[in-house]
């Protein structure tokens, strides 16, 4: 194996696991040891800079981030980076001025298509290099999904408006109650470039199931029931609710349920309970609300009784597993079972629809109904000055995942309209500084605590249920948000080793305290994964191979499970070893928009 | 700051037969100089010793002045230790070893320990054969008192301060064997592949094992010049590697025939000494001696297991002392009564 390129920024960056797992490739441990500091508003700022949105994402993250934390591996939970997030836009102060402001106009038009994360990250990417730029939103208000589909009780109102409104406030021309209803007429208005951010808009129906037309009245779409709900079109629900679908949609849909009169609300999903779409803490949510999770159950029949719904059927199922890893749902063969209701949410998924595109306009679409993309990185259309991203690019996703798309998209309506090359991307921000300050010093806190993962606060659960405006979960108060910090492991304090330094005196390899390195004689990668001190067997985590040393061997350092800890450091005795802390700043549009001390 | 070592280890550490990993046999973190070639050696017993699966209250840890003489503190936190005088460690092993034959003794000495103050203690711990593991890291230099030259540091090696070594040094192994010790080894601290499975062997043995380690001083003793540097002693390193198989253990590594010689241990362990060996015969004291000196003569580090005597006669078999440790003895055992007594008169009239 030859000796790894650290010259590479990527290798670095896929050490520090959350942040690599991130679309949008948020330095995470950077802003936890702001909020550890207690520099709230430095915190807020990382974050606002890389994701746009941090006190909405702090709250409804999909968080990819903690299922792929080192502290995971080692730990019993790793570190709570979603919440600590929302601890540094609970407890910043007034940071409008440290915002960046619109530039100079450069004389270029941009249409943005649909006022969610995706068009606003956009906005807020290009508003700085002078754009002249045009939202426009169907609903009376930006935000998108954020805003129709995620209930109040977990995003406060408040809390959208303001991060929308710090985007809005850089010179973005906003049309409100506008909706789009012709592509071809959005071309001739003179746009240097369109953004399509409209999202995945149509629910998923079951038209075909039996009684869907008699019982219409009492059969709702989830997620335009949960709009109607947001934007106070309707004000309750019956007593007795069916959710179908095991989605975070369908946790939304529930829990809003319970806040809109329903006494009764049940969740009922086709799949297995561990199968379902959901994040394992919505589920946990909805159950700690009382609502029973009903899994392996699949609808057969809305029970239509005097014109009016009374029930429904379902049919028991197992999931039966094949030896491709395909999974068939197989009836069990006992009776359907009936479960009365007066209300059915429909959560089972959503769907890309542009209705509104014409045929000629230029723009083509897969068979899926997804736009056909130059490329994952420029996300430009068959019609070259029209560009997509969020849901609309790819089909239903998550916020941070549009905010990713909004950042690709930005960089690539600059280049075009500078009329340069849409591959020819530019680099990342890279920076790598020693942190060494004595002996036993380091510039980081570099010491693992012990201590474990501890949940958000929530209000009582009655108060919650009795007001839907209530946000559920208080957030971590400073102290606890200290503890929790701490957690983090520094996976950006980076071990950079110098092979020409090293006198190859074991140091390093007997003091690390999860056996991550050894000495062995230059192998191909298989044969050194197997020979290390304990063999690397998580193959998703890299192995660092050194250039090799005066005995003909190499050093190798398995990634997957390193403390960060700086005891390799430490204890080297000519500075082979040195803690190095790496910024991975990914390419943005206007590279940097924040100043943080 | 780091004076702890953290807690977490690596999920798939391996167990051994004890059900222990590596980190349950470990000290306090060290507070010798970063790239000492003693905290090398604290590593290799640590392992030796899991390898081995040796319960870690079955052992016990004795030392006596000096950088040497720290290092039982950063290993084996769980077992017994005793740090005692300066050069008196022999004194203490003989005692411990006379109380309780049953425990695994690890001694650890250094250079002006057991070559200087402790010399004639350590002549005749290998006179008594006591049953222990008695290991010397050798740097050739006080370190502990900012690098003068020791005992053992070679004739003409130029000291940190640029002075010329004058004498000859000491060579420990040479002593030992031509004082009668039953396992004589030498090893490097950068050679882990060898100092495991000879510590292991020597912990195996039973009689007095004495292994000298050449174990670079970093801070005094690691420039050009140096006889024992890292650099130094890895260009006149001429290894002999052997493997370590303990008894009730199958053997799974598949040698060709005639690259190895193995050596039988009277616990019925086995040494297997590796072709690079070239014909060496561990058996034979005085072939041994001409070895390690004709090879001293030519600039060669000649390390590996030196000398054996798997059958020797230890202290407590040549005293012929109680086959229990005392604290196991009982009351009826320890004061048999007056029958005893009159009968044991009766043999002395």
């Amino acid at each position: 194996m030859k000796p790894t390129d650290t010259q590479n920024p990527e290798y670095f960056h896929k050490v520090v696991d959350c942040q690599y797992a991130c679309p949008a490739h948020t330095p995470v441990p950077l802003y936890i040891r702001l909020i550890a500091q207690q520099r709230y508003s430095d915190a807020y700022l990382v974050n606002w800079e890389s994701n746009v949105f941090p006190g909405v994402l702090g709250r409804t993250c999909d968080r990819p981030c903690e299922p792929a934390c080192r502290r995971g591996r080692i730990d019993e939970e790793p570190v709570a980076i979603c919440r600590l997030k929302r601890v540094a836009a609970d407890n910043k102060e007034d940071v409008t001025a440290r915002l960046p402001k619109a530039g100079p106009p450069n004389g270029k038009k941009i249409a943005l298509i649909g006022g969610g994360p995706a068009s606003l990250t956009v906005a807020r990417d290009l508003a700085p290099l002078g754009y002249e730029l045009h939202l426009y939103e169907g609903e009376a208000k930006g935000g998108g999904f954020m805003r129709s589909q995620i209930p109040s009780f977990r995003l406060p109102d408040s809390v959208l408006d303001e991060e929308v409104g710090y985007v809005l406030d850089m010179g973005v021309v906003s049309h409100f109650n506008s909706y789009i209803n012709s592509m071809n007429e959005m071309l001739t208005k003179g746009y240097d470039a369109i953004f399509v951010g409209c999202g995945a808009p149509r629910g998923r129906d079951l038209p075909k199931l039996k009684g869907r037309k008699e019982a219409a009245a009492h059969i709702h779409v989830g997620i335009d029931w949960l709009a109607s709900v947001a934007f106070d079109h309707i004000e309750s629900i019956g007593k007795r609710v069916i959710v179908l679908g095991g989605g975070n949609t369908a946790m939304d849909c529930c829990r809003t349920a319970r806040r809109m009169g329903g006494e009764d609300v049940k969740v009922i999903v086709r799949s297995p309970f561990a199968e379902m779409k959901a994040s394992p803490w919505e589920k946990e949510d909805a159950v700690h609300e009382g609502i029973p999770i009903i899994d392996n159950h699949v609808p057969k029949e809305f029970v239509v009784k005097d014109g009016k719904l009374v029930g429904m059927h379902f049919d028991r199922v197992e999931a039966v597993y094949k030896d491709d890893d395909s999974r068939e749902l197989v009836s069990t063969g006992e009776e359907p079972v009936f479960y009365p209701c007066d209300d059915v949410l429909i959560a089972i998924g959503q769907e890309n629809a542009f209705p509104w595109i014409e045929k000629d306009s230029g723009i083509r679409f897969t068979s899926w109904g997804t736009p056909i993309l130059n490329d994952d990185d420029t996300l430009q259309s068959t019609r070259k000055e029209v560009f997509f991203g969020g849901d609309s690019a790819f089909g239903p996703k998550n916020i941070i995942t549009a905010v990713a798309h909004g950042h690709k998209a930005a960089v690539s309506i600059d280049l075009f309209c500078r009329g340069k090359d849409l591959e020819d991307r530019p680099a990342p921000m890279v920076n790598l500084v020693s942190q060494k300050m004595g002996i036993h010093e380091w510039s980081y806190d570099n010491d693992p605590v012990n201590d474990a993962r501890e949940a958000v606060p929530l209000v009582e659960l009655e108060a919650a249920l009795s007001d839907r405006a209530l946000e559920v979960e208080l957030g971590f108060d400073a102290s606890s948000a200290f503890v929790q910090a701490a957690r983090c492991l520094n996976c950006d304090a980076q071990t950079v080793f110098t092979a020409s330094n090293c006198i190859e005196c074991d140091a390093c390899a007997d003091i690390c305290p999860t056996s991550c390195i050894s000495f062995v004689p230059p192998a191909p990668e298989e044969d050194l994964r197997a020979r290390l001190t304990v063999p690397a067997t998580n193959l998703e985590q890299d192995i660092f191979v050194s250039d090799p040393l005066p005995t003909a061997r190499v050093l190798v350092k398995d990634e997957d499970v390193c403390l960060h800890c700086g005891l390799c450091a430490e204890r080297c005795p000519t500075s082979a070893w040195d803690m190095q802390m790496f910024l991975y700043n990914t390419t943005k549009a206007t590279p940097e928009l924040v100043e943080i001390p | 700051m780091s004076y702890i070592k953290p807690k977490f280890q690596h999920p798939n550490m391996p167990k051994n037969a004890l059900g222990y990993t590596v980190g349950d046999y470990n000290g306090a973190i060290s507070t010798l100089c970063a790239g000492c070639g003693h905290d090398s050696i604290s590593a290799a017993i640590r392992n030796a010793c899991f390898l081995s699966s040796i319960p870690p209250h079955r052992i016990a840890k004795l030392s006596g002045i000096g950088c040497s003489s720290k290092m039982p503190t950063y290993f084996l936190g769980r077992s017994h230790g005793f740090n005692s005088v300066h050069g008196r460690m022999p004194s203490v092993a003989t005692g411990a070893s006379l109380a309780n034959r049953e425990l695994t003794y690890i001694g650890i000495s250094g250079d002006g320990d057991t070559a200087s103050i402790g010399m004639g203690q350590f002549i005749h711990l290998i006179r008594r054969n006591v049953n222990m593991t008695y290991i010397v890291a050798n740097n050739g230099c006080y370190g502990l008192t900012k690098g003068q030259d020791s005992a053992t540091a070679d004739l003409g090696a130029v000291s940190k301060a640029g002075n010329v070594n004058p004498f000859d040094g000491i060579d420990l192994a040479s002593l030992a064997i031509l004082q009668g010790a039953s396992f004589v080894g030498r090893s490097f601290s950068g050679d882990k592949e060898q100092l495991e499975p000879l510590i292991r062997a020597a912990m195996a043995h039973k009689g007095f094992a004495f292994i000298d380690v050449v174990s670079p001083c970093v801070t005094f003793n690691n420039h050009s010049g140096s006889g024992k540097s890292y650099a130094e002693t890895r260009k006149a390193l001429d290894a002999m590697p052997l493997d370590f198989v303990p008894m009730r253990e199958e053997i799974r590594t598949q040698y060709e025939p005639g690259t190895t010689q193995g050596v039988t241990l009277h616990d019925g362990s086995v040494i297997h000494l590796h072709k690079a060996s070239n014909g060496y015969k561990t058996d034979d004291r005085n072939a041994a001696l001409l070895s390690v000196q004709e090879a001293r003569d030519e600039g060669r580090l000649l390390t590996g297991l030196l000398y054996l005597d798997p059958n020797t006669q230890n202290l407590a078999q040549n005293l012929k002392l109680a086959s229990k440790p005392l604290n196991s003895l009982s009351k009826d055992e320890l004061c048999p009564g007056s029958r005893m007594l009159d009968s044991i008169n009766q043999g002395l009239r």
